[in-house]
């Protein structure tokens, strides 16, 4: 598997795509700009409505308000860090695909997604979920766990920058 | 000159500064937090300044959105100052003297000053058209303005780190 890893990392590099994403300076911090801007806006969006969930963001609205106005918007943002994530890849492979510390921050992205499309689909089409005494505290478990998570993958980013392969 | 560098001097050679020099996890592990921070103040500014340019959230009154939004702003904003200071005091001469991180500051400092200007002026009248999903022209400026005034800020901040030789 990492032969397999190695070598595409290197028939990556050295596509035309990558010499120019490589040899063009302002390339790398551009990409890596629209990234993060691009992170603070999905996980923002993700965090306000967690906080509604603990009641402590826009408590006169009900979640399924929150929810509409702030989770749909995640996902076109997430095509964006895709391209622009596939951009970095391509221009420096070996930074990211031989790197335990990317695989953790991919598989927390799957969590995150499912986490958000989870709550999304279920707010929007029941108002008062979690208002009742009942449901609170599962609730509260969900908002935890996405706070966690979304931490997780902005640690792991960073991270990256850390553990990549010499 | 010597009055501004002697504390930057006593930052620099305290006992904290030094620890996260030396520590091979200290300084990744304060830059995260900074990022997650500076990520939630962009990411909630953000929905207060689509309001105030009336392409988000136009059916909430902006008073309730900013009352909501400001304190997550805030907080935030809180944590991304005490790590970035404790990040700066880890290397502060080769900070100042790096134009980006200078740029950063004044850059935060404008974002803040549009804040104060926009709560002294564009937002006094603000009862008479905060249920307008279009506010008016100072208030769509003072939007338009943090919004790029933040994207400046991101940007440096992610060009000192292509730009300093620290290690």
């Amino acid at each position: 598997m990492e032969a397999l890893l190695t070598g595409f990392s290197k028939w990556l590099a050295a596509t035309s795509l990558s010499h120019i994403i490589q040899s063009v300076t302002w390339i790398i911090p551009t990409l890596q700009t629209i990234h993060i801007l691009c992170v603070a806006i999905a996980f923002s969006s993700a965090v306000m409505v967690d906080l509604r969930i603990f009641r402590l963001f826009e408590r006169d609205e009900p979640l399924s308000d929150v929810a509409r106005r702030f989770l749909p918007p995640i996902w076109p943002v997430l095509v964006i860090l895709l391209i622009t994530g596939s951009l970095l890849i391509i221009g420096e492979p070996r930074r990211s695909l031989l790197n335990t510390t990317f695989y953790l921050k991919m598989a927390l992205l799957i969590v995150a997604i499912l986490l958000t499309a989870t709550l999304q689909r279920t707010a929007l089409a029941s108002p008062g979920l979690f208002d009742d005494r009942s449901r609170r505290l599962s609730g509260q478990l969900l908002a935890t766990l996405s706070i966690l998570v979304w931490c997780g993958i902005l640690f792991a980013g960073r991270w990256i920058a850390y553990t990549q392969a010499g | 000159m010597s009055q501004l560098s002697d504390p930057v001097a006593f930052f620099e050679d305290s006992g904290i500064a030094q620890a996260i020099r030396e520590s091979d996890t200290l300084f990744p592990f304060i830059e995260s937090v900074h990022v997650v921070a500076i990520c939630l103040v962009v990411g909630s500014i953000l929905a207060l300044d689509l309001r105030l340019l009336g392409l988000a959230s136009v059916e909430r009154p902006v008073g309730r959105l900013a009352n909501a939004v400001l304190p997550v702003t805030w907080s935030a904003f809180a944590i991304a100052a005490t790590s970035g200071f404790l990040l700066f005091i880890s290397n502060a001469t080769k900070y100042l003297a790096n134009g980006y991180f200078d740029a950063k500051i004044i850059l935060i400092c404008a974002a803040g000053l549009n804040m104060i200007v926009f709560h002294a002026i564009g937002a006094k009248d603000m009862p008479q058209w905060e249920k307008q999903a279009q506010p008016p022209l100072p208030a769509r400026l003072a939007g338009a303005l943090s919004i790029l005034l933040w994207i400046a800020v991101v940007a440096c901040g992610r060009w000192i780190g292509f730009t300093m030789q620290v290690l």
